[in-house]
């Protein structure tokens, strides 16, 4: 057991270094290391052009999208590779958030199921960030039954004539292509009508608009369809197969092994450790103790496991499933160490300004943002499921709609 | 990195578990459950002649000579198979207090013993209610004799030998406590079993009336040898408790696949699911921590006391988690003396006591989380 590289990962760790120390945007450090929760914003610059800057100079360098081949913009690197190297990013890697989902998602969809055309027209533009890519799967009526979704797909010659409505969209105001699940059969059972398609974000009749957020910010998008012609060239695997195509994209999503989630256990440390209560520092209270021990080895435990992963991978194994118990122990940890850092704050908890009583209203902005890491990319309930079903071997849920057309499904209930 | 156990690690693994399902099987177990046996004498020998009892223990003092490792997950595999034998205080708590402070002689004289099975040893620290600390140690050591009364000794009924922790100076400090090593078997002692949750693992009171005993290491330094014994056995019994997670989890698994209710099984309701997947993520959070903790205690890291806080946390919450809700899934079977759940629950909450409670340890990770901010 130990934390070494093997002397070949050693050698890429220190080509990768030294390559971040001199193309890296130094310029950025400070403010990118500073946020750490959340969405990541420069005071006087366009996030999404500096990504755009930073990724466009890896490409050229051969580090961006590393784990895909050669051929498609990628470097051919081993998993483990990708791991040295998002080590080495450092807070770097904050900068390629607008391309998270291209590169995590979309890109691996394509690469799965597209033409060998699509991958070389498509895939160097989204490693190198000169092209953006987002998902549109989530619907008003389709969230954690994504299956269930409504947006229509209707074949009109060699096109498809999409008309509906997707929400959630990260980015879909910037991106210059959207991957596309679509209802293409409604009198067939809802897994079986869907159909996975690849489109032009400027095509006519495509919308973007920003949806006002629970916490009062705008982050994602509503997206409507009206009339949007899609080339048959641009589906993506069979008419009807849109559902298999879709679980290469999500499995994906969950895939991403070291990329460490936010858990609020930092800053709450060193909040405690300097806050004073009425009877001496809230780190010397045995009440806040036990809350942070707790909190502190589940992300301790999140971290291990993590290496874990990293640790087969170095081997060319496989990792394991334990990964996938990430974000549902960091998206209730944030919850939780926000609401009880308030709790210390007593009355002034309640202010969201900048008030040095509340370090700057950073827990009063983790509170109203935790509700959305237990919704995105799988519920908290979504993540159990899966773990009982995948890991344990649970079976299924008992579906009363899988063998339904889907035209003949309940829409409301009462 | 290498963040794993292996592959010979793994295989020692699968054989501890391969000889305990077959030597320590649920039908053993309550042999020494229902008050027959006090301990399980034949898996003790069994378990001496694997070489299990020394592997951490070096080849010059009878040992396997292996490592901290290798009693890892031999430990894992206890924990698992719940075994009634008393291998954390022989193995975690006193060989481990020898290895660290024990003369030649005292090496000689005991881990030989220890690893062949013929010396069952335990460390004699608790009195009464009250965590590890130097003011809670009330038993004095004076003129090669102590004099007071520990209570819970761990498997103290059935110890041919224990570390004793005894008060050598008047106040609080840490200075103030030294360690003896005292022979049972030779007078001067009076041991009453007492009842206590887990049956499988009994507990003792030992009355020391002018006692022979002597020092183990210097005067004085009773207590920081102590701390190190406990960080270890910390780790140690993290992966027993990390092996009990795992099998009440599989239990609580195999019962809600078997299980029919309301026309289907039960494993199939989310409230069931739900209730498994969130064990498995406490079992996963443990095992990691504890692996964090094996690679600490395996390289005598600067890292330990924290690891071993870590470790201890988390595995003694992930073990009370499985196995209360493994009693859950099972419902009214569950509470039933036949059914094995409540062996489990038993362990679980014993184990979670027996180095000092959870919020004992709680205080101790942030007291260790601050030192090191602070370095």
């Amino acid at each position: 057991m130990n934390f070494d590289d093997t002397p070949q990962e050693a050698a890429f760790r220190e080509t990768a270094r030294k390559w971040i120390a001199a193309n890296a945007p130094k310029e950025f450090e400070q403010e990118l290391s500073k946020s750490s929760l959340g969405r990541i914003r420069l005071a006087k610059h366009d996030m999404v052009e500096v990504g755009k800057a930073w990724q466009k100079k890896k490409a050229e360098g051969g580090w961006a999208c590393l784990h895909w081949p050669r051929e498609y913009g990628g470097r051919g690197a081993t998993p483990i590779e990708r791991v040295i190297w998002q080590q080495e990013e450092g807070v770097y890697g904050k900068l390629t958030q607008p391309f998270q989902i291209g590169e995590g998602m979309c890109g691996p969809t394509v690469m799965a199921w597209g033409s060998e055309d699509a991958k070389r027209r498509y895939l160097p533009k989204l490693a190198s960030g000169e092209e953006i890519w987002c998902q549109l799967f989530s619907e008003p009526s389709a969230g954690s039954d994504v299956a269930g979704l409504r947006t229509r797909a209707e074949k009109k010659g060699d096109n498809w004539v999409v008309n509906g409505q997707k929400i959630w969209t990260s980015g879909a105001h910037y991106s210059d292509y959207g991957l596309l699940i679509a209802r293409t059969d409604p009198n067939v059972p809802k897994h079986k009508g869907l159909t996975m398609f690849f489109l032009d974000m400027k095509s006519e009749g495509v919308e973007v608009r920003p949806i006002r957020q629970a916490n009062g910010m705008q982050e994602f998008n509503e997206v409507y369809f009206t009339d949007v012609v899609i080339p048959d060239s641009q589906r993506l695997g069979a008419v009807g197969e849109g559902w298999s195509v879709s679980l290469t994209t999500l499995m994906n999503e969950r895939m991403s092994i070291g990329a460490r989630l936010a858990t609020g256990v930092p800053e709450m440390f060193e909040f405690c450790s300097n806050l004073m209560l009425e009877d001496g520092l809230a780190i010397d209270d045995p009440a806040v103790r036990s809350k942070l021990a707790s909190w502190a080895v589940k992300s301790s435990g999140l971290k291990y496991t993590s290496y874990r992963a990293i640790s087969a991978l170095s081997k060319g194994e496989r990792p394991g499933p334990e990964n996938s118990i990430g974000k549902l122990v960091s998206g209730m940890m944030l919850q939780d160490i926000a609401t009880y850092a308030m709790d210390l704050q007593g009355a002034a908890g309640v202010l969201t300004g900048a008030d040095e009583e509340t370090v700057h209203g950073q827990f009063q902005q983790m509170l109203l943002s935790s509700p959305s890491m237990r919704i995105a990319g799988g519920t908290d309930e979504i993540l159990r499921n899966i773990i009982a079903e995948r890991v344990l071997g649970l079976p299924g849920d008992i579906r009363v709609d899988k063998d339904v057309p889907y035209n003949k499904i309940p829409t409301k209930g009462r | 990195m290498n963040f794993d156990f292996s592959d010979d690690q793994k295989q020692l693994r699968d054989q501890a578990r391969k000889f305990l399902a077959e030597k320590c099987s649920p039908k053993a177990v309550r042999v020494v459950l229902d008050g027959k046996a006090p301990y399980d004498k034949e898996l003790w020998k069994g378990l001496a002649e694997m070489g299990f009892l020394g592997v951490a223990i070096p080849e010059e003092f009878g040992g396997a000579g292996a490592g901290h490792l290798e009693l890892c997950v031999i430990a894992e595999e206890m924990g698992r198979a719940n075994a009634p034998v008393p291998f954390s205080s022989t193995v975690y708590l006193a060989a481990e207090a020898l290895l660290i402070a024990g003369s030649d002689a005292q090496k000689k004289k005991w881990l030989p013993a220890i690893a062949s099975g013929e010396a069952i040893g335990t460390l004699a620290l608790f009195e009464g209610k009250g965590n590890p600390a130097p003011k809670n140690v009330k038993l004095a050591a004076a003129n090669g004799v102590l004099n007071g009364v520990k209570k819970p000794v761990a498997d103290g009924a059935i110890a041919d030998f224990a570390v004793v922790a005894a008060r050598t100076g008047s106040g609080g400090r840490d200075s103030d406590i030294s360690l003896f090593l005292v022979d049972l078997k030779a007078g001067g002692v009076e041991v009453k079993s007492l009842t206590n949750l887990d049956p499988t693992r009994g507990q003792a009171e030992i009355t020391f009336r002018d006692c022979k005993a002597e020092p183990l290491g210097a005067a004085g330094e009773g207590w920081s040898i102590l701390a190190q014994v406990l960080d270890r056995a910390a780790v140690l019994c993290a992966f027993e408790q990390v092996g009990g997670a795992d099998r009440a989890l599989e239990m609580g698994r195999d019962y809600a696949l078997d299980r029919i209710a309301f026309g289907r099984q039960i494993g199939s309701f989310q409230a069931i699911k739900h209730m498994l997947a969130d064990m498995y993520v406490s079992a996963t959070l443990a095992r990691s921590n504890s692996y964090y903790g094996a690679w600490a205690l395996s390289t005598n890291a600067a890292e330990l006391p924290e690891a071993a806080a870590a470790a201890r946390i988390s595995a003694t919450q992930a073990f009370q988690h499985c196995a209360k809700n493994n009693i859950q899934v099972h419902g009214g079977m569950g509470f039933t003396w036949e059914f094995d759940c409540h062996m489990y629950y038993r362990r679980a909450n014993a184990m979670a006591l027996g180095l000092g409670s959870l919020s004992y340890w709680e205080d101790q990770l942030i007291d260790r989380m601050r030192k090191k901010n602070a370095a």
